[in-house]
């Protein structure tokens, strides 16, 4: 066995990861299924050795704002919560949008509405792809179904963020983080200088220079001319996001008669319905959404061309089957599959799902 | 080779660790592993309960609806997972905590003393290693050495003076554990 080989919990993995990564601050409050990821930057104590901050805010719409003041300075912050806690940032959330600031969210989905359960769902999907808070704004979206790649993730998503000035999120829930597995952890980068920083990030607001104006950051502008203009240069980026950044994974779609379009955790458990499927002489296939804004709609039309049909299973009542219908346009049935309110789907019952609803 | 196992009890039995010492010593041995414990109120006071899936290959869901191996440390699990046993499968069950035995005719029934052989040690603490090496007996998946390995790994250093008495508690279980029933 490889010295680097760990067994932790995905949500101990966001915190590790975080740290090798060279992140900066840390910004948040407990909550069950999530409360792992500040308990382990606090047992790590990166303070002492990365310089790293650690913070409980006294409350979720603090740790955001906090994450806004690190962000305006070219830092590499993030915060995360579970779904209750989720919905209390959203404000900051769309001003982080508006004022273009990158920086990490992670949201380890729990069953709602309300309070709900402490149980995993996906029934945040909707709000966070499409808006959450107010206005028109879009946040890069990551969804891991895996410990390895709730590390990896981190770093793609400050990559992502920092890249197009754009608040990135990895959508999880409490299968992901709870569950332990194998993973490799990232090397070890060193946090970046503040003459990198001001170099990487010439918008940064650390401080005025003779050679330029001041720089300003923020989400308010009263002029709504100039704020047309600036919801225009938004969107042309969210454009170039959707040119660039669409991934996804297929799983022995190229045979396949019917497919699956799950993400996460469900899509854990379509790939075991797949194996059951397939046992029993039934070709299926899955495809996996990686990232769920930009989502890969391009991908699942092809698709839909060659295929019988198709099932989207969601820890919820049917929310990315809209994409999924969008995307196909009619060209093939799709139909959804969820449990809800915290109740996880079993591989055998998404595989009778399909038969029912989609092969009959 | 694929296992599938649930590992169920009352909160502080140590199911949860066991499970944990089972995934590791799967690392030991290059298997792919994956835990998923049952997080929710179970954990406070309940009924607690982890899956511990041991594979050569890559594994596909951590949630799973049918087991291979089900052990119950108590009735609510018993009640729970008695079900939940493929057919042909394995069921290792402790009396201590059970006043219903299992009823199944299709699988296989093991007994493992495990509570009362842990109050004879002096140390009720070692009770889920004593219930480890009862399913190591039944279902070598990996060696009692990778097993000691894991433990070393996922215990903190602070405790490796109390290996010895866990390595005693599994040989201890490989000697008590039963079998009560085959599958018809």
């Amino acid at each position: 066995m490889s010295e680097e080989i760990s067994l932790m919990k995905g949500n101990e993995a966001i915190a590790y990861a975080a740290i090798r990564y060279g992140t900066d601050g840390y910004f948040g409050y407990p909550i069950t299924p999530q409360s792992e990821i500040i308990e382990t930057f606090m047992e790590a104590a990166p303070w002492k050795t990365t310089g790293m901050v650690v913070l409980q805010a006294e409350s979720e719409v603090a740790a955001t704002n906090m994450v806004y003041g690190g962000a305006a300075c070219g830092k590499a912050v993030m915060t995360s919560s579970s779904s209750p806690g989720i919905s209390l940032k959203q404000e900051g959330i769309s001003y982080l949008a508006g004022a273009e600031l990158p920086c990490l969210l992670v949201n380890v989905q729990r069953g709602g509405p309300g309070l709900g359960t402490i149980q995993p769902s996906q029934a945040d999907y909707f709000q966070t792809v499409k808006g959450g808070g107010h206005g028109d704004y879009r946040l890069i979206t990551l969804a891991p179904n895996s410990v390895q790649e709730m590390a990896d993730f981190v770093s793609l998503g400050f990559e992502l963020a920092f890249k197009y000035r754009n608040p990135s999120m990895i959508l999880t829930d409490g299968v992901i983080g709870q569950m332990m597995e194998k993973v490799k952890l990232p090397e070890y980068k060193r946090r970046r200088t503040e003459q990198e920083i001001r170099e990487q990030c010439p918008w940064a607001t650390l401080g005025k220079t003779p050679d330029r104006e001041p720089n300003i950051i923020t989400s308010l502008e009263l002029d709504p001319e100039i704020m047309e203009k600036n919801n225009e240069r938004f969107q042309a980026k969210y454009r170039e996001i959707e040119k660039n950044e669409v991934r996804f994974e297929s799983i022995q779609c190229e045979d396949a008669e019917y497919m699956l379009v799950a993400f996460g955790s469900a899509a854990r458990i379509c790939l075991k319905a797949v194996e059951l499927a397939r046992a029993e002489g039934i070709k299926v296939g899955l495809l996996r959404p990686i990232t769920l804004w930009p989502f890969p709609g391009e991908a699942i039309s092809k698709c839909a061309d060659r295929m019988k049909g198709m099932l989207t299973v969601e820890l919820n009542a049917g929310q990315m089957v809209e994409d999924v219908r969008l995307a196909v346009n009619g060209k093939a049935k799709v139909e959804h599959y969820g449990r809800l309110g915290g109740i996880v789907p079993t591989p055998d019952g998404v595989l009778q799902a399909l038969k029912e609803k989609v092969i009959k | 080779m694929l296992q599938e196992i649930v590992i169920s009890g009352f909160g502080g039995q140590g199911v949860l660790s066991m499970g944990k010492i089972l995934a590791y010593s799967g690392i030991m041995e290059d298997k792919e592993v994956s835990w998923f414990p049952a997080y929710g109120p179970e954990q406070r006071g309940g009924t607690a309960n982890v899956t511990v899936v041991l594979s050569d290959k890559p594994i596909s869901s951590p949630v799973v609806a049918e087991y291979d191996i089900a052990i119950v440390l108590n009735q609510p699990s018993l009640d729970k997972f008695e079900s939940k046993v493929k057919k042909g499968g394995i069921i290792i069950y402790d009396p201590y905590g059970i006043h219903h035995e299992p009823e199944r005719k299709d699988i296989q029934v093991y007994k493992i003393n495990a509570m009362d052989e842990s109050m004879k040690m002096n140390n009720t603490k070692v009770f889920n290693m004593i219930v480890l090496g009862g399913l190591l007996k039944v279902e070598p998946m990996v060696q009692l050495e990778n097993v000691m390995k894991g433990l070393k790994k996922s215990l903190p250093e602070r405790h490796h003076k109390l290996l010895p008495m866990n390595e005693e508690a599994i040989v201890r279980g490989m000697d008590i554990i039963h079998q009560e029933r085959k599958a018809e």
